[in-house]
């Protein structure tokens, strides 16, 4: 009982509204740059613009219109599946490479740090390391696939194209996955992994019922920014495959790129990219919310006593 | 059987560097070689090595500028992410405030952004307030989620620390701004060596704010390495080179952050 | 059900230990015998909590044996050991209900279902847990999660031992007294060796036959409660039980007997003895608080000492004394009352033991074990 007094206390937060005070220079900061784009991009929406003078309130018009546009419900639907192929890939791989790695001595900083290396590399350069490692002529991994008897050539073949853009991906994320899991696994007390060996816990066991559990909180925050930051994958493919051939690898963000500087349809692009921000906010809540749920109910157990 | 184990998941944790370094390898390999010789024939290591193409770098004031630009703006979205996020992740780990979890909420919410269409109103809103094209701006930029992240991060360390800790430096005479930069900074060293790390990784890597936000004084060195694309098609040597030391100060950066990181992952809410 | 022998056992945490500072458990013979409910009592970090986890297997010691009967069972581990422990801090299997958390153990040792259910319902009874075993684990309080951690401890019948690793720390204290009345209950229905770690003198004598108090890596004395108190074979035994401790009078010795400063203080005739063997200059007289005998008028033997204060502890009093420079602690009872600030103190010879280079020595012969573990550590 004194235990769970003392964390209850600390836990328990104070209402303070002065609490604002310490809020305020970040709020004011982060409002800057995202409330006014975000009211700028809500009023060009409403509008047809021909250049910087002539514009002309539609209102709804270009909502209608992109709701109905083909091509980009086709966008819409293989960036599902491409976020969906990626996170089916790169969180259970991040699980497993996370309770591979080592735990203590150099070895551990070293992994860490290897692991941590695609992460800190500017996108662009990701997708130039994997247009060079890709090709058949005078990349790695496209001559060892060619010399293998494998016909590959991700500039020409859509699947070939999609699959490297998804491999590439998972090279370059997975490690943030893993990085996550590693730190939920580092979290769990040895006395836990004690207590399984005296209770004679398979190592299946183990995983299932001890590092799993601890596992959750750090996977919803992985798929949160998985899903986030895959759906709007934009500088990647761009740079490996320029979102050919065909549309087998025009993203989303892509497609809005075109629409609003390649064709300048500014307003129907701006309508477009709040629907997709919806769908992301939409798609977020109610993953965040259906866990958040999940929690309460369990907690709810413990009243109806 | 222990030891069968155990070998088994070095294994498997070998292959997954070997899988992670191999296309770091290719570019490190093509840096050194000649573009005669990466064109002629596929080979493992260069033959003919060659520092050229990092002379080439080096000595061209509009290659290296790009380098001092982009590490000057990590630097100071750095800089202001901390100052901003420490008082406010206090706020969120202590205080219940009107509005606290619909601030959160729409924090996490400016992560979602796609940011294609958003790069126009970013390109008025810099060029009317006078900041275009100067390195304060893509920092200010970047704070937009960058902040978040770190805000995020630094309330779950510093939710770690017991409370008591603040009351007693209270009782002890301890004004706030005194208690909070000679106790409680220090307490959660490890995580802001984890929020360093993060918020450097974001702001390195994105390309698409800071190449709109700059032209010229303030561009990029992942907008210049694009200059590859010359009339005699893509100088590959350079490109490799010129990615290769884009690779370096995230080295450098978790190399020094390692020791929190590691601790840092293991205590708090990353 | 086993005895269990420790021979020569040591361990370091250090790869390269070189001083003996350097190792946790410094040379240790015990043997635990089969049934028997023990404590292992001792100051934090003492060695007690690593000496548990080498009897249980998950510390592989550096250097010594242990044997459970006759079998070394160094390189087993603890489920081959086949031993049940509970940790300090609850560890509960939290996405499981209590029910599962109680079958865990006995599912993965293959028992059929009717009979894990059985058990789980008996233990659950045993400790009160019925009420709550369908509520998931993580939403109990840390006393519900302590009970249900040591629960899952005493779900398996056929273990050689359990051993409890200082279990009853997050408990209330009124819950304590009741779980450890539960523990000598189960252990005198199941006769399975327990092994209690603990730093408090009252949970180790209200649970244990025999106590062993551990300091600086060593077991400094084995014994009953009684023994331990009456008979410290060690300073630092007589430091540690009690309270308050044992009052220690640093001596020298002549041809005429021994001195503490210039007061001639009486010994037996065995404890001359004792100090005629020895050339060591690290000499005590140790007596507890509870033997010194204060009175208002001078008596034999009787020293005039002056009271420097009194403290009313309710059953008895604390009188702090000024022993010609030393300060010395007494108990005595209540209703004693100290008219000035002068009164008389004995110490009663049988209470008064004498101690070389810290350890008990000059002591008649008794009928028990006692004598010959001095001896092991001489």
């Amino acid at each position: 009982m004194t235990g769970a007094k003392v964390w209850k206390r600390t836990m328990n937060k104070i209402p303070n509204n002065k609490a604002w005070w310490l809020v305020l220079p970040m709020f004011l900061l982060v409002a800057f740059s995202a409330i006014i784009p975000l009211m700028t991009v809500v009023n060009y929406s409403l509008q047809d613009i021909f250049d910087q003078n002539t514009a002309y309130f539609v209102g709804v018009e270009w909502y209608q219109e992109v709701l109905r546009d083909t091509r980009l419900h086709d966008s819409l639907l293989r960036q599902f599946g491409f976020s969906l192929s990626v996170l089916l890939i790169e969180i259970p791989l991040g699980i497993a490479v996370a309770l591979m790695m080592p735990t203590r001595g150099w070895q551990a900083s070293a992994v860490l740090i290897l692991l941590a290396l695609p992460l800190l590399i500017p996108w662009n350069v990701v997708g130039t390391i994997w247009q060079v490692f890709a090709r058949g002529d005078i990349g790695l991994f496209g001559w060892t696939l060619n010399n293998l008897g494998v016909d590959y050539n991700y500039t020409s073949n859509s699947l070939d194209a999609w699959l490297t853009v998804l491999l590439m991906d998972v090279w370059h994320w997975t490690s943030l996955v893993a990085l996550l899991c590693y730190s939920g696994l580092r979290a769990i007390p040895d006395a836990y992994y004690q207590a399984a060996k005296i209770d004679r816990a398979s190592p299946w066991a183990v995983f299932r019922y001890i590092q799993l559990p601890r596992l959750k909180n750090v996977l919803v925050i992985g798929v949160l920014l998985r899903f986030m930051d895959s759906f709007m994958i934009y500088t990647e493919p761009f740079v490996l495959t320029g979102g050919g051939p065909g549309t087998s690898t025009t993203f989303l963000s892509q497609t809005l790129t075109q629409m609003a500087i390649g064709q300048f349809d500014i307003g129907p692009a701006a309508a477009f990219s709040l629907v997709y921000f919806l769908i992301v906010l939409l798609v977020s809540w109610v993953f965040f919310t259906t866990i958040t749920h999940m929690e309460k109910s369990d907690n709810g157990n413990k009243h109806d006593k | 059987m222990a030891t069968n184990m155990i070998s088994k998941r070095n294994l498997g944790m070998f292959m997954y560097l070997i899988f992670v370094l191999l296309p770091i390898y290719w570019l490190l390999n093509m840096s050194f070689k000649t573009n005669d010789e990466i064109l002629g024939q596929l080979t493992l290591w260069p033959t003919d090595f060659t520092l050229n193409n990092y002379i080439t770098i080096f000595t061209d004031a509009s290659w290296y500028m790009g380098y001092v630009n982009s590490m000057t703006y990590v630097a100071m979205n750095l800089v202001i992410t901390l100052l901003v996020s420490l008082p406010a992740a206090y706020a969120f780990s202590r205080y219940k405030f009107v509005g606290d979890k619909h601030l959160f909420f729409w924090l996490l919410s400016n992560r979602m952004a796609p940011p294609a269409v958003f790069l126009l109103p970013f390109f008025q809103l810099y060029s009317s307030v006078g900041l275009f094209d100067t390195h304060l701006a893509v920092a200010l930029a970047h704070c937009l989620f960058t902040v978040p992240l770190a805000v995020w991060i630094l309330e779950g360390f510093m939710s770690g620390v017991p409370k008591e800790i603040d009351e007693t430096a209270y009782i002890d005479g301890y004004s706030f701004g005194h208690f909070f930069i000679k106790i409680f900074i220090p307490m959660i060293s490890s995580g802001i060596g984890v929020t360093a790390f993060f918020t450097f990784m974001f702001s390195w890597v994105e390309l698409l704010l800071a190449r709109t936000l700059t032209s010229v004084d303030a561009k990029p060195i992942s907008a210049i390495m694009t200059r590859t694309v010359g009339a005699t098609g893509i100088d590959w040597g350079v490109l490799a080179a010129a990615g290769v030391l884009t690779i370096i100060p995230g080295i450098l950066v978790v190399w020094f952050v390692r020791n929190h990181v590691a601790k840092g992952f293991a205590l708090g809410r990353v | 059900m086993a005895t269990i022998t420790l021979k020569g056992l040591a361990h370091s945490y250090l790869t390269n230990p070189t001083k003996s500072q350097d190792y946790a458990i410094q040379a240790l013979d015990h043997v635990w015998k089969q049934g028997g409910a023990y404590a292992l009592l001792g100051p934090s970090g003492c060695g007690k909590s690593t000496l548990l986890n080498i009897i249980s297997g998950l510390i592989n010691p550096s250097e010594g044996e242990v044997l459970f009967d006759e079998q070394v069972v160094n390189s087993f581990s603890p489920e081959q050991r086949n031993i049940a422990q509970v940790f300090q801090f609850p560890v509960v299997y939290d996405a499981m209900t209590v029910a599962e958390n109680l079958a865990f153990p006995l599912k993965n040792i293959k028992l059929p279902k009717a009979q894990i259910k059985d058990k789980v319902a008996e233990i659950a009874d045993l400790l009160e847990l019925t009420d709550s075993l369908n509520k998931k684990a993580k939403n109990l309080s840390a006393d519900q999660k302590q009970k249900v951690s040591m629960a899952r401890g005493l779900v398996r019948e056929d273990v050689s031992a359990i051993l409890f690793d200082e279990p009853l720390t997050v408990i209330d204290p009124n819950l304590k007294w009741k779980l450890r009345r539960k523990l000598k209950q189960i252990h005198e229905q199941l006769n399975i060796t327990m092994l209690y770690v603990t730093h408090d003198q009252l949970e180790a004598a209200t649970f244990a036959d025999e106590i062993a108090l551990m300091y600086q890596g060593k077991i400094v004395q084995f014994g009953t409660p009684q023994e331990l108190f009456e008979r410290p074979n060690h300073t630092f035994v007589g430091y540690f039980i009690g309270s308050p401790g044992m009052n220690f009078i640093p001596i020298t010795k002549s041809q005429a007997g021994v001195y503490y400063k210039d007061m001639q203080l009486n010994i037996s005739q065995q404890q001359q003895v004792a100090l005629q063997n020895t050339s060591s200059q690290n000499l005590k007289l140790g007596i507890r608080p509870e033997f010194v005998e204060l009175s208002a008028r001078p008596e034999s033997n009787s020293f005039a000492v002056s009271v420097l204060s009194v403290q009313h502890l309710g059953s008895y009093q604390l009188v702090v004394i000024d022993f010609n420079g030393l300060e010395m602690q007494v108990r005595v009872a209540e209703k004693m009352q100290f008219s000035g600030a002068q009164v008389h103190l004995v110490f009663p010879s049988k209470w008064l033991k004498l101690y070389v280079d810290e350890y008990l020595v000059g002591e008649p012969a008794m009928d028990d074990g006692g004598q010959s573990m001095e001896k092991n550590h001489e």
